[in-house]
């Protein structure tokens, strides 16, 4: 069961309370997306579930197959199954793609590490021996880290923002690879502000200011987000007015 | 002599290369063990004169101009017991046009108290290319005191690499000093890449003197401290001639309670002249270590692989 469970997550970061009595439960093997605009507690959601650094005291629990994953260091719960991948990469020195990958993966094999590097479109030949460094551009290191995450065939996958610095034809292949993920019944948490993502989608959770405002298919979610949080002119704050409307 | 030959024997497979360049005839070798040559293959061109003393062995090397050395000259520096000293005076002399590189292999495989001292004096002469790669297999006990030390002249033209590495067994210490002078439109590079651990002590000492116009070089230190390792780097890089250019490069990775201090050091006496330089001391990147563990890597298992990937 590779169900997640939020149980009223709150979280301050230097005193601000950034995530307010967040309760979600991510069903297994769906694809899933928390959206919302820029700062409304996305990526720290995220971080929390998978317990980085300075994102450990929170309230509430998080219960991954019905175990918490309170005391759990990051390893250990990658070692459940569970992971991220970053909006931003981080650029490493002198470590080879291929040796990159090869920590990650399940199955170790060069053939596999190749296979893997193919299907995010990207030529084995020309990257294996490559380093995982700042001379490769954002949306590469962008596809090697959507790579280390297929070669690991986690149970469950946060990722954040998969489209920022990605190239349309590169956007594509991310595309693919998501669904091909939910093929190989892995749970599929997408962090995103942009609809096209959101609509990769089967089921949203619409997140503002900290908080769950809104959830159900993505069908349901995308005209609200579509028409009020894109204009929305209230700087990451929901319209009580409409919401009290029952909008 | 057949006893040294399995002395050889012994010394080479302390290191990773295949046995056979001791056999193989288009590979030159010379294999000293402690103040003894055990065997030498020499190459047309390629002159190497020893002279055993009590302490170790003088070495001079001269290629003769326009030689090209097509595959690396081995050169292998040890000692198997556990104690001892041991002195390598070094003079090369590579002359005009001229073409070879070196891999240094240094194995002290055994040592409890060992002291390894390499005085170096080397001439790459106008044009004349020299690779210098300099590779320590020391013993877990960290019992190796090393103390190499080169003063290296560069010809027109001329161009000059070095590495010093060490990625296995324990440093002891180390005390390196290289100075380079670069002659007009000469190249040089100068690396060193080292593994700390315990209480080891690294020194590295590099200057670089960019004389000659439109010369260029460039310092690079890549340096991995645990435990109660210590590091001092001190690089140098000083052009005095117009159109040289200059880089210094110092990575230290601290850990645990490892300690680096690095002192990059430029000074440009001319206007034309223009050297930069680069430091950064601090411990693993956190985003790195993150990515790493949250793909199922134990927090050591993703420092070592970031600090292999460092020192490669
Ligand atoms: N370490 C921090 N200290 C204080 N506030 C922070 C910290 N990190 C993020 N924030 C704030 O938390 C809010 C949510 O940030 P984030 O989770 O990055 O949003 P999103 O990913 O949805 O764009 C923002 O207002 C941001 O400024
Ligand atoms: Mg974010």
């Amino acid at each position: 069961m590779g169900r997640l469970e939020l149980q009223k997550i709150s979280l301050k970061l230097n005193g601000k309370p950034i995530l307010k009595n967040i309760n979600i439960d991510f069903w297994e093997g769906y694809i899933h997306a928390i959206v919302g605009p820029n700062g409304a507690g996305k990526s720290t959601l995220a971080f929390t579930i998978m317990g980085l650094e300075g994102y450990r005291s929170f309230e509430g629990d998080i219960l991954f197959k019905g175990l918490s994953l309170k005391d759990l260091s990051i390893d250990e719960r990658a070692k459940r199954g569970i992971t991220l991948a970053w909006q931003e990469p981080a650029r490493y020195e002198g470590l080879r793609i291929k040796d990159f990958l090869a920590s990650a993966a399940r199955e170790k094999s060069e053939k596999n590490i190749s296979d893997t590097l193919i299907k995010v479109g990207m030529e084995p030949t020309e990257y294996l021996k490559r380093a995982l460094d700042k001379t490769l551009s954002g949306g590469e290191r962008k596809k090697i880290e959507i790579a280390s995450i297929l070669v690991m065939e986690p149970e469950l996958v946060l990722l954040d923002e998969p489209d920022s610095g990605i190239d349309i034809e590169s956007l594509e292949k991310i595309f693919e690879i998501i669904q091909l993920l939910k093929k190989k019944k892995t749970t599929v948490i997408l962090i995103t502000h942009s609809l096209a993502v959101l609509k990769q989608a089967d089921h949203a959770f619409l997140m503002c200011h900290g908080d769950i405002i809104d959830k159900g298919e993505t069908k349901k979610i995308i005209p609200y987000f579509e028409n009020k949080c894109i204009p929305c002119g209230h700087k990451n704050f929901p319209n009580q007015e409409e919401r009290k409307n029952g909008e | 002599m057949g006893n040294d030959q399995k002395l050889a024997r012994d010394l080479v497979k302390t290191t990773e290369v295949e046995e056979n360049i001791l056999t193989n005839k288009e590979i030159a070798h010379l294999f000293i063990h402690h103040n003894k040559v055990l065997t030498s293959h020499l190459l047309p061109g390629l002159d190497v004169k020893t002279e055993e003393r009590k302490d170790g062995v003088k070495v001079d090397i001269v290629l003769k101009e326009n030689t090209v050395i097509k595959r690396p000259v081995h050169l292998c520096f040890g000692m198997l017991p556990k104690e001892g000293v041991q002195r390598i005076i070094l003079r090369a002399d590579i002359k005009r046009n001229s073409k070879i590189s070196v891999l240094a292999h240094c194995a002290f495989p055994n040592a409890v108290n060992v002291k390894h001292i390499m005085d170096g004096k080397i001439k790459v002469r106008e044009e004349a290319e020299y690779s210098y790669f300099e590779r320590h297999i020391h013993g877990k006990e960290g019992g190796v005191k090393v103390y190499p030390k080169a003063l290296i002249e560069l010809g027109r033209g001329a161009k000059f690499k070095t590495e010093f590495e060490l990625l296995k067994g324990r440093v002891g210490l180390i005390d390196i000093d290289y100075q380079t002078t670069c002659g007009e439109k000469s190249v040089m590079e100068m690396n060193a890449r080292i593994n700390g651990t315990g209480d080891d002590v690294i020194k590295i000492k590099e200057s670089g003197f960019l004389q000659g116009e439109y010369s260029r070089g460039v310092l690079t230190s890549r340096v991995a401290l645990r435990d109660r390792a210590r590091a001092e780097i001190y690089n140098k890089m000083t052009a005095t001639a117009a159109y040289a250019r200059g880089h210094v490069d110092c990575k230290e990775i601290v850990q645990d309670k490892g300690f680096a201090s690095a002192i990059p050091v430029v000074e440009v006496k001319h206007p034309k002249a223009h050297v930069t330089h680069e430091a950064a001391i601090g411990s693993v990147d956190t985003k790195q270590l993150q990515t790493l563990m949250s793909r199922g890597l134990s927090e050591d298992e993703a420092v070592e692989l970031i600090i292999q990937g460092l020192l490669s």
